[in-house]
């Protein structure tokens, strides 16, 4: 379990103590992504692993060390949760089951399940988003942008080499690269909680930006050349 | 030698100067040097002999030679300014790597000091 974590002190102790009380066999690594307020002392004492980065940079960073991390330790699955608690830990099970037939299982909001307020133009962002990876996955994907992902050697292989740091490219571009390597990708659904702390950006200018960084991201994601991941793992089951 | 050309001439020198004392300072790395010195040396070239400005003009089908002049020195700009762009990119890169590694060998070297701690109890 992979948690990336910038100045999250009022929730990242919390989420990982959640997280341990629900699945207490599983392993918790904090990516502390240059935080200057206590994250890493909250999220030590809580009882995670706490990998710190020196300086800040973005999701795609700290993530990117995790699944590094992951690789080396020789893990075979990687759940990626956000520090502030809008990502129920009750959920993990299920993600991780979707990894028998998938390389990488998305805990989806819009798929059915809980209620996530989202209009306007953030809201067409995420429908053009959905299209476009759903088209390359063969699947219906309703939400490309969540962080709440689970991952298999194939995946955290692909994802220790490439993974952006940019905004979105993190989310966006990160799947697409996945796909690219021909990883397969569902999704299952989920609630998210209302974020503990911090708010989304929701006013009409700034879900337009939003729509237009997230197309730019996606085209990009589409027309890159990646260097080639040497030693890929087969496909596991089917 | 008209006013401008001289103009043109005193600061290709200087830009000459600079670059010779920054080189010797080891505050300017020669790959970038080189390519100053050789826009310097083509300004005093013009400088001296404006002949080779209105000839290249009259090439290239251009009306005004400064205006050839003009094209020139901001396409240089332009193109130097996106050399710069690529490399700070690939800077960028470089260190956010150098960053993850880091992150990732302070966690193995506290690991394994606590595991000598242990040992050692």
């Amino acid at each position: 379990m992979v948690i990336p974590a910038w100045n999250e002190v009022c929730t990242v102790a919390e989420v990982v103590c959640e997280v341990r009380e629900r699945c207490p066999g599983v392993d918790v690594l904090v990516v502390d992504d240059g935080s200057w307020d206590d994250t890493v002392r909250a999220a030590g004492s809580a009882g995670a692993l706490v990998c710190r980065l020196p300086f800040n940079l973005g999701v795609g960073g700290a993530m990117r060390t995790g699944y590094r991390y992951a690789l080396r330790q020789g893990y075979d699955v990687v759940v990626q949760v956000d520090a502030d608690g809008q990502h129920d830990p009750a959920y993990l099970e299920k993600l991780v089951a979707g990894l028998v037939d998938a390389d990488i299982v998305i805990g989806a909001r819009f798929a059915g399940e809980g209620a996530y307020p989202a209009r306007g133009p953030r809201r067409w962002a995420m429908v053009i988003l959905a299209k476009v990876p759903s088209r390359l996955a063969g699947q219906r994907l309703t939400d490309v942008t969540s962080g709440f992902r689970a991952a298999n050697l194939r995946a955290i292989t692909v994802f220790a080499t490439h993974y952006p740091t940019e905004y979105l490219g993190d989310t966006v571009e990160s799947l697409i690269i996945a796909l690219r390597n021909g990883c397969r990708v569902t999704q299952v659904p989920v609630a998210m909680r209302p974020r503990a702390a911090g708010r989304a950006s929701q006013s009409p200018f700034r879900s337009s930006v939003y729509l237009l960084r997230a197309l730019i991201a996606l085209g990009l994601g589409l027309v890159r050349r990646w260097p080639h991941i040497p030693e890929l793992p087969p496909r596991e089951g089917c | 030698m008209n006013p401008d050309f001289l103009l043109g001439l005193v600061g290709s020198v200087i830009t000459l100067v600079v670059l010779f004392e920054m080189l010797r300072r080891h505050q300017l790395r020669e790959k970038y040097a080189i390519f100053w010195v050789v826009v310097a040396l083509a300004a005093i070239v013009v400088a001296i002999f404006p002949r080779a400005l209105f000839w290249a003009a009259q090439v290239t089908g251009v009306e005004v030679p400064t205006n050839l002049l003009f094209f020139v020195a901001s396409f240089v700009l332009l193109v130097v300014s996106v050399q710069h762009s690529y490399e700070l990119g690939r800077m960028e890169e470089r260190t956010r790597t150098l960053a993850e590694e880091l992150a990732l060998l302070r966690m193995e070297t506290q690991d394994l000091r606590e595991a000598a701690r242990e040992r050692d109890a």
